[in-house]
């Protein structure tokens, strides 16, 4: 595994939840109830922390040295990594939970392997915190699908559409490019092809307890990996980067 | 619950290993579960929790201020329950 | 009002008097119980609305450090609000018609939050202004005749100083930096100072509630005591990282051991309340927005709850 091959893994992870974080700001004050709020603000919350976390490691082995800051307030879109499931906008709740609960087991299954292995152990320190994070957010998102799936008929259809929706970003978390691969034959990165299996699993499980189904014949997208983003992350990071751009150099 | 409105329940928090469940507010959540979740998210942000109980309010059943003479002026006058009463010789009041 | 409802009355008030709580089941007179009922609720209204403004920059935070502090900072408003409501909901009132309330234009909330946030320097002007004031009026809370306030105050004020110091430490930042920064810092500070002080209430000779109040303990200082002490408070604070406070008429006076300060704007003041700040039709827009566009999740909920409870 090279050094630039690492970056790349190590961009993946913190872009992942870079934008993650960020779509899950833009709740506070608008969620469905109080409690919700401080929930969401939590998730968001905990990601940030990771973002820190793995954005420093990558900055780090750049041959010009840059924080998570420079990172993440001066990179174009095309440089960021992240999955095309997470830049999509936050739509209503169910949308939100929909989004959340996909990404939360893929990433429970990955960062349980990243907090076992002993290739890297800045990595594994990260991610031994990490899990216990997104084992929490998996009991939320999860609960809240079954909550929806199962509730009325309006909230049943309006998940089910979410679910229909989002299905077509799924595919990509499962996508390895040789970076994923060099992780993979390195044991830094757990194998994706059984990791999708049990992914796979694990989200019918959730889904049948909801009565929900999973849409088929879908055409996946990819591209976020490469930066081959959506419309909306350039729009996000306009916003999420606006002070720094505006101000070179000013600390705050 | 046609009302559209999430019942009440009443948290305890567990703060230390050793010690027992306080009274630390309510909140409001559509079952056990989430109220669980909620009581974590609102009352242990800053590592005061290592335990949650969540009750619904309607389940708790409290004395009635008009009731509390009858019930608690009775123990005022039975000092001889308190180690205080008993004077003991210096050498043995250890105990 | 006869002999012994007078006595009974009298009791009370000797009973308040004596620095000792009133618990929930309780008796209290009703005039008591409807100024807890409405000044818990409007206090746990303004922690909510107050999430807008601030919540605004939380996508446009200037530095990930940033962005994860004022997210703790906003959790914690949600946070306050949800103990004020619950210490309000054991006067036995339901939070849901309290938040009626407040989507209908009917309940009152701390006006500070009708001002708009147009630069990130607010976001520190807030923190340390507004959550100063608040913490001036909260503090003496933490000792009011109702246990269920006290105690809610008492879990407000270990967090609320945590958001003073972040707010300080954002204009420090701005005052060590650039020009164009420092300018940002100090053109917040001419937004925000006179609707601070204005957060303290009206005059107490204008005050219409504060006289039972203070009988009753649910208020411990006066209007016009608490505005002193911050203005006391902030001006060495600005005068320590270069601000210039925005009032020509302030100096201090030897005499007294304190500073003079200006008019207030009352006019501002009352128009503000009335309804005609600059963001008071926006903030309740966007929670009722909020509440609208939730109730099919609120719904959903208990539909869940009640299958699950039925098997």
């Amino acid at each position: 595994m090279t050094n630039s091959q690492l970056t790349d893994i190590l961009l993946r992870l913190g872009d992942d939840s870079l934008v993650l974080s960020q779509r899950l700001g833009e709740w506070c004050g608008h969620a469905p109830i109080l409690e919700e709020d401080i929930a969401l603000t939590n998730i968001a919350l905990d990601l940030l922390g990771q973002t820190q976390s793995y954005l420093t490691l990558a900055g780090n082995l750049l041959s010009e040295t840059k924080t998570d800051d420079e990172l993440a307030f001066h990179r174009d879109a095309t440089d960021f990594q992240n999955l095309l499931l997470l830049e999509q906008p936050n739509g209503h709740f169910g949308d939100t939970i929909a989004r959340q609960f996909l990404f939360d087991i893929f990433s429970l299954l990955k960062v349980q392997h990243l907090a076992s292995q002993s290739v890297n152990t800045d990595i594994a320190a990260i991610a031994a915190k990490a899990v216990k994070e997104i084992r929490y957010h998996v009991d939320h998102s999860s609960k809240w699908v079954v909550r929806l799936g199962d509730g009325t008929p309006e909230s049943h259809d309006r998940i089910q559409k979410s679910i229909n929706d989002l299905w077509k970003f799924t595919g990509e978390m499962f996508m390895c490019d040789e970076s994923d691969n060099a992780g993979t034959q390195a044991g830094l990165l757990p194998d994706y092809t059984s990791m999708k299996i049990e992914w796979l699993s694990r989200v019918e499980d959730t889904l049948n307890e909801a009565g929900l189904t999973i849409p088929e014949n879908v055409d996946m997208k990819s591209g976020g990996r490469r930066g081959q983003h959506t419309e909306h992350l350039s729009i996000m990071l306009e916003e999420m980067q606006v002070l720094p751009r505006l101000h070179p150099g000013a600390n705050w | 619950m046609s009302n559209n409105n999430w019942p009440l329940w009443e948290v305890f928090i567990r703060s230390k290993q050793g010690l027992s469940h306080r009274h630390v507010g309510s909140l409001h959540a559509a079952d056990a579960e989430m109220a669980i979740g909620n009581a974590r998210d609102v009352y242990t942000r800053r590592q005061e929790g290592v335990g949650i109980w969540v009750v619904p309010a309607s389940d708790i059943t409290s004395s009635s201020p008009d009731d509390s003479e009858k019930l608690f002026d009775p123990a005022n006058d039975k000092v001889y329950r308190h180690p205080t009463f008993f004077v003991l010789p210096k050498e043995v009041d250890h105990m | 009002m006869n002999a012994s409802s007078e006595q009974i009355l009298k009791d009370f008030d000797t009973y308040v008097s004596e620095e000792k709580k009133i618990e929930p089941k309780d008796w209290m007179p009703d005039a008591y119980r409807k100024t807890l009922v409405r000044q818990i609720s409007q206090h746990a209204h303004s922690e909510i609305v107050g999430m807008l403004p601030e919540g605004a920059w939380i996508t446009r935070a200037p530095s990930l450090k940033r962005k994860a502090i004022l997210l703790a900072k906003v959790q914690d408003e949600a946070g306050h609000g949800l103990y004020l409501y619950s210490a309000c909901e054991t006067l036995g009132v339901e939070r849901a018609d309290l938040v009626d309330d407040l989507l209908s234009g009917k309940a009152k909330y701390s006006s500070i939050f009708n001002y708009p946030t147009p630069t990130w320097a607010d976001i520190g002007a807030i923190g340390w202004l507004v959550d100063g004031a608040a913490i001036m009026n909260q503090v003496p809370l933490c000792r009011c005749s109702y246990g269920p306030y006290a105690r809610a105050m008492v879990r407000v004020c270990r967090e609320e100083s945590f958001h003073q110091r972040q707010g300080y430490s954002i204009m420090m930042s701005l005052m060590e930096g650039t020009e164009a920064q420092r300018k940002m810092a100090q053109d917040a500070l001419d937004r925000w100072w006179w609707p601070s002080l204005m957060m303290f209430g009206p005059s107490d000779k204008d005050s219409k509630h504060s006289a039972q109040s203070i009988a009753w303990k649910i208020k411990r200082f006066t209007n016009d005591e608490l505005r002193q002490r911050m203005v006391d408070m902030t001006v060495p604070q600005a005068e320590l990282i270069g601000l210039k406070m925005p009032d020509p008429d302030l100096k201090w006076n030897e005499e007294k051991g304190m500073h003079d300060f200006g008019e207030i704007d009352w006019e501002e003041f009352y128009d503000v309340i009335a309804g005609n700040g600059p963001c008071n039709a926006e903030r309740l827009e966007t929670r009722n927005k909020a509440h609208d566009d939730g109730a099919w999740v609120r719904e959903a909920a208990l539909a869940y709850a009640d299958k699950k409870a039925k098997k």
